[in-house]
């Protein structure tokens, strides 16, 4: 059995376990992270995107709104290639409670998000799709954020500074002696082999499953996993984020990103993190709410749907001091549980995954007794040195010099033969799964009708797969992308599967791949 | 249409005959047959039919529960287990009739086949797929048999894959003792600044002979002997038979095509010969026109009104033919209160799940509820309600409109839109006579 040395584990590939690794790794501890799948899998990847001003908590819990203040500029500092600037609206319209607007505005100077009030009629001429019925407006600097490039950045500086991530390494027992964790039994998804990892501090930034992991040490986390289900459509449908000027509720925002908008959230208690089923009548609901932002929001095309699971944490299960907000928490078991080099940080949000870390790390610090600054908030990410925003029209603009000069292999989303060829080399992906989300692959309003066989082909030919391999990689993609699809299917975009449905079991006849 | 609307309408001062609406394979197959037997006939269209999206090859039913070796044989049973299908209306002399038909019509391809056999061709991802009746430049395909086949990649044709094609081929499930050995090549011609060609791009360079007289310099050393050629489905626009046949003689190997990705060139090729046919016996095409209203009365059609720039054109016609494809074609529908409609008369449908039943499965490639929804007809081919009456005692309905089928479960969707154009035209000439 393979034998890891390091000073910091820590376990969850999300944007809080790759911003830990990242910290970690900046202030010269060794460090591993395990991760169950791919980076960006869980909670993470499966959220709207938005880049917080802190707007939405500006009434309701300023403690987060300021910490979203505080993160959202230093994001705008060292992510700047995740980063669309878009800025943000909220906007009361007919359905709102038109006091709620002056609340918003208290709120706002209150926490110190910068706002402004603007007027409808500017605001309906730089978005002309919104509802000609709303009655004030305000702007904040939300903005869009790509969760894959964010946490796939932090891996890669981890790395940089010498962390070792490892993706698809599941923990399968925690190993204690006597009252102390001293490392973790992982076991390698790919490859079935066990790896020991032995380290001074164990950190569990497994979010909504971090409740499972202090489990495996008999330490108590209590993680409510509260669902929330996003719909992207297959438009900018708004180039700004919108938000309803009202308190946080169901299908209050619509965020531009990339190229569609994602209308969410919900908020429903779930049992199992793993378990997030999607029903009708939250489709209906967010096309609803969809409606009364933009009306005829129903006639885009549904392109997928998704729910995620927050990591809600029950406030009065926070004893420990370095409780910071209501947002999230650093538990050190050892005050809690009497468990020695055991770290869980949960809670929090995707914005504020940065500032999460550096608490972590700061814990760990204490713990090992060294006194060692964070530097995260400093040293931009890698792909943000030159400090641009990504802008939408960078692929084509990219492309336009001399059209068809390369071959775009997923015209969606223009992606050529060889970005896709650079990403399979730095990943190795295990599946086309995984190059979707570096790439944004099959996102698009095809969703993989005509970039899934190239895909499999490229990938079958660069890796030398043997043809199960790629067979699976192509049937696993299929039945992952029903998933998404199969409830929110009609219309135009019905029929845009049924042509899928056509090239893969007409066409290509992948149901009777040899076996 | 308001009535307003229709006195608008510029009538088209000739009255057809039929009137055929969609240009797929049923609706072209339908007109041709019609305009050949001396009727007045135009095609309605949208736009250009789902030939585009599929292969050349006539697949008149592939599967069931396994493959199907010979669909003569297996057709009666079929059509029995499934009275609801197509196949229940169509009786085998009439699928025969019409691949005998369609063999004739398309001379100049070459069709080999029958009813009698389905061979093994295989796909871009090296399934081995039956099918009826092939063109000739597929007739090499088989993979009964067994033998050495070479896949040969074109670099810069992103819609094929020969090394991974290859590997499954390898694998593939043969009847008898047939066993397949296979390799892949890739040529890299000379292609200038355009690097995205597409298969309209090289299948227009394979009509230039110096294009060809390179492919074969460079391949011809590589092949060994007894090996039998694949290429992508993209040898010539127009001329495929020929290029393919000079491939042959200068190779000294067999050549085939494998159908790729849309759009399909095989196809197109289909396309172009049934509609120059239909030209040819006065038959009128009007690609750009869909049909946006109908006018019925006492039972019958009596005119279409197309949506065309300008103002809208009425169609009035002795019979009408509604081809217009599935849901993949916009001949159905379904919209997001979860009803189904037929998208030109609004006829009433068959096999539609319940309301309260779910229309798509969890799983991908479980049996979607939804699939079989579409048009039930009568011998004649007339669209009929829950009763088994005619709706319009003029109004025939073919291809993949028609309730029943899983097409690509089944392998059986362009002998599916064959037949059932060819039954619908002989139904109307019926009642001409």
């Amino acid at each position: 059995m393979a034998t890891l040395e390091t000073d910091v584990l820590v376990v969850g590939g999300g944007s809080t376990g790759a911003g830990v690794a990242r910290d970690a790794a900046m202030r010269g501890f060794a460090t591993v992270l395990v991760e169950r799948s791919d980076l960006a899998t869980g909670t993470t990847g499966r959220f709207h995107g938005l880049l917080h001003s802190g707007g939405r908590y500006a009434v309701k819990d300023p403690v987060a709104a300021r910490e979203c203040v505080v993160e959202n500029a230093v994001l705008r500092r060292i992510a700047t290639d995740c980063i669309e600037d878009t800025g943000g609206f909220f906007v009361t319209t007919p359905w709102d409670d038109p006091e709620f607007g002056d609340a918003f505005l208290d709120g706002c100077r209150a926490t110190g998000v910068p706002v402004e009030e603007v007027s409808v009629a500017d605001v309906l001429r730089r978005e002309p799709r919104l509802d000609p019925g709303i009655t004030r407006a305000f702007e904040v600097p939300d903005g869009a954020i790509d969760p894959w490039k964010l946490v796939s950045a932090n891996a890669r500086s981890a790395a940089d500074h010498g962390a070792q991530i490892l993706p698809y390494h599941r923990v399968d027992g925690l190993e204690l002696r006597g009252d102390r964790v001293i490392g973790a039994r992982v076991v390698d998804e790919l490859t079935g082999d066990d790896v020991r990892i032995h380290s001074r501090i164990v950190v569990n930034a497994a979010g909504a499953w971090a409740e499972q992991i202090a489990e495996l040490a008999g330490c108590r986390v209590t993680v409510l996993p509260g669902k929330g289900i996003m719909i992207a459509m297959n438009h900018r449908l708004v180039n700004t984020v919108v938000n309803r000027c009202k308190p946080p509720s169901d299908g209050d925002i619509i965020v531009p990103i990339r190229t569609v908008s994602v209308i969410g959230t919900t908020d429903v208690r779930v049992a199992d993190p793993d378990e997030l089923e999607v029903t009708e009548a939250e489709v209906e609901e967010m096309l609803d709410e969809g409606e009364k932002l933009v009306p005829g929001f129903r006639r885009a095309r549904a392109l997928r749907v998704w729910a995620g699971a927050r990591p809600l944490f029950a406030s009065d299960e926070v004893t420990d001091t370095r409780e910071v907000s209501r947002t999230h928490a650093v538990l050190d078991h050892a005050a809690r549980d009497g468990v020695e080099g055991f770290v869980s940080i949960t809670g929090g949000k995707t914005t504020t995954y940065r500032l999460m870390a550096e608490h972590a790390v700061d814990t760990v610090c204490a713990k090992l007794g060294v006194d060692r600054p964070t530097r995260t908030h400093e040293e931009p990410l890698p792909g943000s040195e030159n400090g641009r925003f990504y802008t939408l029209g960078s692929r084509l603009r990219a492309r336009e010099p001399v059209p068809g000069s390369e071959e775009i292999i997923c015209e969606c989303e223009l992606i050529t033969r060889e970005r896709l060829l650079e990403a399979i080399a730095q990943r190795h992906p295990s599946s086309i799964d995984d190059i979707r989300r570096v790439l944004r692959l099959g996102m698009g309003p095809c969703q993989g009708g005509f970039c899934i066989y190239r895909a499999t082909g490229i990938l079958h030919g660069f890796e030398q797969l043997d043809e199960q391999a790629a067979n699976s990689a192509l049937l696993d993609f299929l039945r992952e992308r029903w998933k998404g699809v199969q409830p929110i299917l009609h219309g135009d975009q019905f029929r845009q599967a049924r042509l899928d449905d056509w090239i893969f079991q007409g066409l290509l006849d992948v149901q009777h791949l040899p076996e | 249409m308001t009535a307003a609307g229709w006195r608008a309408a510029r009538v088209e001062p000739a009255a057809y005959d039929t009137v055929v609406i969609g240009a797929g394979l049923a609706g072209l197959t339908a007109a041709l047959r019609l305009a050949e037997a001396g009727q007045r006939v135009a095609v309605l269209a949208k736009g250009v039919g789902a030939t585009h999206l599929s292969p050349a090859t006539i697949d008149v039913l592939g599967y069931e529960d396994g493959v199907v070796a010979s669909p003569a044989q297996a057709l009666p049973g079929f059509a029995s287990a499934h009275p609801e299908h197509p196949y229940g209306r169509l009786s085998v002399d009439v699928i025969r009739a019409a691949l005998d038909w369609f063999r004739e019509r398309l001379e100049g391809h070459g069709y080999r086949g029958g009813l009698d056999e389905n061979m093994l061709v295989p796909t871009a991802v090296g399934a081995a797929k039956p099918t009826a009746l092939v063109p000739e430049t597929m007739a090499a395909a088989d993979l009964r048999r067994g033998g050495r086949f070479v896949f040969v990649g074109l670099r810069g044709l992103k819609d094929f894959y020969p090394a991974y094609l290859a590997g499954n081929v390898t694998r593939a499930q043969l009847p008898g003792r047939g066993s397949v050995a296979a390799r892949a090549l890739e040529l890299a011609p000379t292609l200038g600044v355009q690097r995205d060609l597409g298969s309209l791009g090289f299948a227009q360079r394979f009509e230039d002979a110096g294009f060809r007289a390179s492919v074969v310099a460079d391949l011809r050393p590589r092949l060994v002997t007894g090996e039998v050629v694949g290429f992508p489905a993209v040898l010539g626009v127009g001329r495929a038979r020929e290029v393919c046949q000079e491939l042959e003689a200068r190779l000294d190997h067999p050549v085939f095509e494998v159908p790729t990705l849309p759009p399909s060139i095989q196809g197109q090729r289909v396309f172009e010969t049934m509609t120059g046919g239909l030209r040819r016996a006065g038959g009128r095409l009007v690609v750009g026109s869909a049909v946006g209203e109908v006018r019925t009365s006492n039972g019958r059609v009596e005119a279409v009104l197309t949506e065309t720039a300008g103002r809208p054109i009425a169609y009035r016609a002795g019979s009408f033919v509604l081809a217009t494809g599935g849901f993949a074609s916009g001949g159905l529908e379904l919209d997001a209160s979860g009803r189904i409609s037929e998208t030109v008369f609004d006829l009433p449908l068959s096999g539609v799940p319940a309301p309260n039943e779910p229309r798509l499965a969890r799983e991908y490639f479980d049996d979607q509820p939804i699939s079989r929804a579409g048009i039930a007809v009568d011998e004649k081919m007339r669209a009929v309600n829950g009763d088994s009456e005619p709706v319009y005692e003029n109004l025939h309905v073919a291809g993949a409109t028609l309730a029943g089928a899983v097409p690509w479960r089944e392998a059986s969707g362009n002998g599916i839109s064959l037949s059932s154009g060819y039954a619908a035209a002989e139904a109307i000439l019926e009642v001409a006579s």
